[in-house]
């Protein structure tokens, strides 16, 4: 007993040393909702932390902890990263928002940085999302060329605003191009479970669709769509290597650029509380290369993206009707962040009922 | 509706059966020598990540449904040293395998994550495999399946037909009498529990190298449960786990048939209902009584010590 | 070959019942040493991290406290169901029911405020995961259906109309239609013990009165001596004129209405909504927290601490060590098989069997030896 008593006192010694040895300048600590290894949000996230820590090198320390559970877990995770010496934190799931304000209430030295939410209710809380509906469109505008039957299968996570935003976003991308598009959505109601998701995409494919859209975070349904002959394209990361022959492109996140800013903020002093909310001009939506698909599409393709990127078009823009028949936005209006945000029915033209 | 989506519908529903089918087959004649391994669930993510991880390394599909077979039965001979030697608790033993499957699978997989997996190829024998409706179904699935049939038909030859399942049967009913006439009890039950394992792991192997070629964290998401609640579902017979498996493939299956549909039915109800209609078929099966109780063997869970 | 056998002793093992969760630990502290050295981090930062570090702080202790909270409750109620041999799988279920039907107020009817509405909830969330056990219950007593799987299946159930509540019907008005309710206001907020040094809530207090309660059943009633004997042996019950049917519900609802007031309590003084999910699998740790605590309410408010303590320190051995949750979970795998394995201690004394070290024998005396075998 005695001999364990020394050891661990030696042990916390030892501890005390490392934290005072400290040479870093800063320290960045992440939190993820699920584990790094789900090749979807989490993994991406977490590129983003490695992304950091090969620009900064030895001035910049990182933490990070997976598979934090939203309920009250949340909260003594973010505590103890601002515990611990982290100068910014990033909560990376909307599950965290209230947590994340809690806590940066009661630490305004250290900064903090939620993904997807929106309250910041102290100085010391940012908030950040991206517009992956811009890819969402290409995807439509490529799914309406390339597909025969005329009918997209739509792996949907949850009816939330950002799936929805999604889906009618490759609606209106599809319909640029065919009129008559269709889409056959499926709620899984998980972001990542693989074998639901294939379950999904094979039920998808049986009903006779022949392009696969996904917004869950596995390589499942890009499988699926490789084994029986179709095309597809993938979520979050690019996902060529499960579907050589299949993948058409992918949206990648892409949250390097957006941390490297930030990190480096704090690094300067410069960091400010802000909402951002960036997209295919600011990087952090990537489309994946253009393959599978015939030269004109890829390059009617890489036109649109060209036009997201330096403003001249937003794919929510007038006239749009909604699904009912009585109209959204008129000729030339743009939507409000507030109603992208907080976007909750389907535009005309799609022929499955939002769940209420 | 075309024979040919038919077909290819029954295929899906095929497919989502076929590892509970085999995980269950081998809990089955667990439970029959008189033991309950909640550990399934942690059997079967074992086999998926070694399985995964052994085809990796070789580039051999079938070294990785190897490697699960042989995986699963060894992790489960930890669950067996616990309950059968030193006659622990059998369900929270099962628990503790379950929770620490999945933690090693979790650490063994880390290196697997975002690789392509080798997938097991299906058969293909020209000519028979194109005969409408049912080529595929006989002649196009994958290996797995066909051992899944095997094990069926075997686990149910074996039981019912041979000596040595006469024996499990008398182990399983009373393990008291069965050790006065001199049977190894503990022995015979070391091998129900391996052979679990290993169909678990096999189970497991189907996982990640058919239904979903890849390596992540939690494939399982609860198949294990659902192969536990088979057993009991079938009432310990075998051929009622293979009906059994198929309705619950077919249930899972048909609610993105009907989502798809866009008939605006709360996916949630949906999704609950592979779980219903299991609490359902338990219901029916169970308020007939005689024939449960002539099946359940009767030292299920009780722990046994040879007394000396 | 080297054989294990197992002689019953007469009588448990006193000296066994206090050594034996230490010896576990020392095996499992062992094995943690190990595991840490193969993944080349030293063993004694890594347990220090696990085991002493997150005790070194008051901050932590509450959030301890709060990891526990939810666990005892549970388990304490799970106990007297395993005790009286009820396998109810389903806590977590019942627990997310609890969550729900305590929310009603505070979600339907915020403008409802006053003293009342704290008990109210509690009450509610009794209530609702008493409800939920109800169904495992009656199934098993009129039916005979297994508990295990019914309680099972009705957790998925419990999650998914969950799931279906917060993002559906009872969707937060003022939230942009993400999947929460609104936030709970004050008079429906569980308060704080000591506010001041952390946000550990009263929670606790009824864990700790739920287990004093319960061993005061189990010890000291006649009903306490009724769940043993129909636990044991249902048969000798039935000729001391128990009810098994009786003890189903008893057990069932006993259990569910702790979890539905752990789902309450959690919800209510931990998180101030609902969210889609509530629970990191508390339904189902507690399973385990209620074996190591060898059912033994004193022993569950040891083994849930200890659990949470194991959660806490996982996280911590994740930032200072950079070693993945996945080794919490190997951790807390291995504590478990080695209590299991320590507790055979006190009901047996193990002997080792083998052959006797001997010379090396002569070819002649072997063929001896095998003749007279035969």
């Amino acid at each position: 007993m005695n001999k364990l008593a020394t050891t661990l006192l030696a042990a916390g010694a030892a501890l005390a040393a490392t934290a005072t040895a400290q040479a870093a300048d800063a320290k960045a600590c992440w939190i993820y909702v699920g584990p790094i290894g789900d090749y979807g949000w989490s993994y991406q996230h977490h590129q983003g932390l490695l992304a950091v820590e090969e620009q900064f090198g030895d001035r910049v320390e990182t933490a990070y902890l997976e598979s934090v559970s939203e309920g009250a877990d949340a909260e003594r995770a973010i505590e103890r990263f601002a515990r611990s010496g982290c100068d910014i934190i990033f909560t990376t799931s909307f599950g965290f928002m209230d947590a994340t304000n809690k806590i940066a209430a009661r630490f305004p030295d250290v900064k903090f940085e939620h993904a997807t939410g929106y309250k910041r209710e102290s100085e010391n809380v940012a908030t950040y999302n991206s517009k992956f509906y811009q890819g969402r469109y290409v995807l439509g505008q490529i799914a309406a060329s390339v597909s025969e039957a005329g009918v997209a299968g739509y792996i949907g996570s949850f009816p939330i605003p950002e799936v929805v935003r999604g889906i009618n976003a490759f609606m209106l991308g599809a319909q640029s191009i065919n009129p008559d598009f269709e889409v056959k959505v499926v709620w899984v109601n998980t972001w990542f479970d693989p074998g639901r998701e294939s379950d999904a995409a094979k039920a998808l494919v049986d009903q006779g669709v022949d392009i696969m859209v996904q917004h869950t975070d596995s390589t499942a349904p890009m499988q699926v769509a490789a084994e029986r002959g179709i095309k597809a394209f993938g979520q979050a990361s690019d996902m060529f290597a499960f579907g050589e022959e299949t993948q058409l492109t992918s949206i990648v996140d892409d949250w390097a650029s957006y941390y490297i800013e930030r990190v480096g903020a704090v690094l300067d002093g410069t960091w400010e509380q802000h909402d951002v909310w960036g997209g295919l001009a600011e990087g952090h939506v990537v489309m994946a290369p253009y393959w599978n698909m015939p030269y004109d599409v890829a390059a009617m393709a890489n036109d649109t993206e060209k036009r997201i990127m330096v403003g001249d078009f937003e794919p929510f823009t007038g006239p749009i009707n909604k699904q009912d028949g009585t109209e959204w936005l008129a000729e030339g209006a743009t939507a409000s962040e507030g109603e992208l945000l907080g976007m909750n029915f389907y535009i005309e033209g799609i022929d499955d009922q939002l769940p209420e | 509706m075309s024979p040919d989506i038919l077909q290819a519908i029954v295929l899906t529903i095929i497919t989502a059966a076929t590892p509970l089918l085999i995980a269950a087959l081998g809990e089955l004649v667990v439970e029959r020598s008189g033991v309950l391994n909640l550990g399934v669930e942690g059997m079967m993510i074992i086999g998926a990540v070694t399985g995964f991880g052994a085809a990796q390394l070789t580039g051999s599909p079938w070294a990785g449904v190897l490697a699960a077979i042989v995986c699963g039965a060894l992790f489960s001979l930890l669950f067996g040293f616990l309950t059968l030697t030193l006659a622990t608790n059998q369900v929270a033993t099962g628990l503790s395998l379950t929770l620490l499957g999945l933690g090693v699978a979790g650490m063994v997989g880390e290196r697997f994550v975002g690789l392509p997996g080798v997938k097991l190829g299906t058969l293909d024998i020209p000519l028979l495999s194109d005969i409408p409706l049912i080529g595929k179904l006989v002649f196009g699935q994958d290996p797995i399946f066909y051992m899944s049939v095997a094990l069926a038909i075997g686990v149910w030859w074996f039981i019912f037909r041979t000596r040595a399942g006469l024996t499990l049967r008398a182990v399983g009913d009373n393990h008291g009498s069965a050790h006065a006439l001199g049977i190894n009890v503990i022995g015979v039950r070391y091998l129900a529990v391996m052979f679990g394992g290993a169909c678990a792991g096999l189970a497991g192997a189907h996982l990640s190298l058919v239904y979903i070629p890849q390596w992540v964290e939690g494939m399982t998401a609860g198949r294990g449960w659902i192969a536990l609640a088979l057993v009991v579902f079938a009432s310990w017979l075998p051929w009622r786990v293979v009906v059994g498996a198929y309705l619950f493939g077919a249930v899972t299956i048909a609610q993105f048939h009907v989502q798809a549909q866009g008939l605006g039915i709360p996916s949630q109800f949906l999704s609950a209902l592979p779980y219903l209609a299991t609490i359902v078929v338990l219901v029916l099966i169970s308020s007939n009584r005689r024939m449960t109780m002539r099946n359940t063997p009767a030292s299920l869970g009780k722990p046994f010590v040879p007394e000396r | 070959m080297i054989r294990i056998e197992l002689d019953r002793r007469p009588q448990h093992s006193t000296l066994f019942s206090i050594l034996s969760p230490f010896i576990a630990v020392v095996i499992t502290a062992l094995i943690g040493a190990l595991m840490f050295a193969m993944l080349s981090k030293s063993p004694i930062t890594g347990l220090y991290a696990y085991f002493i570090e997150p005790l070194t702080e008051v901050w932590s202790l509450h959030e301890l406290i709060i990891k526990a909270t939810p666990l005892i409750l549970i388990a304490v109620g799970l106990s007297v169901c395993f005790l009286s041999n009820n396998w109810n799988i389903g806590a977590e279920g019942q627990f997310v029911m609890g969550a729900v039907a305590g929310s009603i107020l505070p979600v339907l009817y915020p403008e409802i405020t006053g003293p009342l509405v704290l008990p109210m909830m509690l009450l509610m969330g009794l209530a609702g995961g008493m409800a939920w056990a109800t169904i495992p219950a009656f199934l098993k007593a009129r039916f005979g259906t297994n508990e295990i799987l019914s309680s099972l299946m009705l957790v998925y159930v419990a999650q998914l109309f969950l799931d279906w509540l917060v993002r559906g019907p009872w969707r937060n008005p003022e939230g942009f239609n993400f999947p929460e309710t609104r936030s709970f206001h004050a008079d429906a907020v569980l308060p704080e013990m000591m506010s001041a040094s952390g946000r550990a809530h009263f929670g606790f207090v009824f864990a700790i009165l739920a287990a004093l309660v319960v061993w005061f059943m189990l010890a000291q009633t006649l009903k306490g001596y009724e769940i043993r004997v129909l636990g044991a042996s249902p048969r000798a019950g039935r000729f001391a004129g128990f009810s098994q049917r009786r003890m189903v519900f008893f057990a069932f609802l006993l259990s569910g209405a702790l979890a539905g007031l752990a789902g309450i309590v959690e919800v209510s003084g931990a998180i101030g909504q609902l969210r889609p999910s509530i629970s990191p699998g508390y339904g189902f740790t507690a399973i385990i927290v209620a074996f190591l605590g060898r059912l033994n309410p004193f022993g569950i408010v040891a083994a849930g601490l200890i659990l949470a303590l194991s959660y806490l320190g996982g996280e911590a051995a994740q930032i200072s060590l950079g070693i993945s949750d996945k080794v919490a979970n190997v951790f807390q795998g291995v504590l478990l098989f080695s209590v299991l394995a320590c507790d055979t201690l006190i009901r047996y004394r193990i002997r080792i069997v083998r052959p006797k070290p001997q010379p090396a024998p002569e070819p002649e005396a072997v063929k001896a030896r095998l003749e007279a075998a035969q």
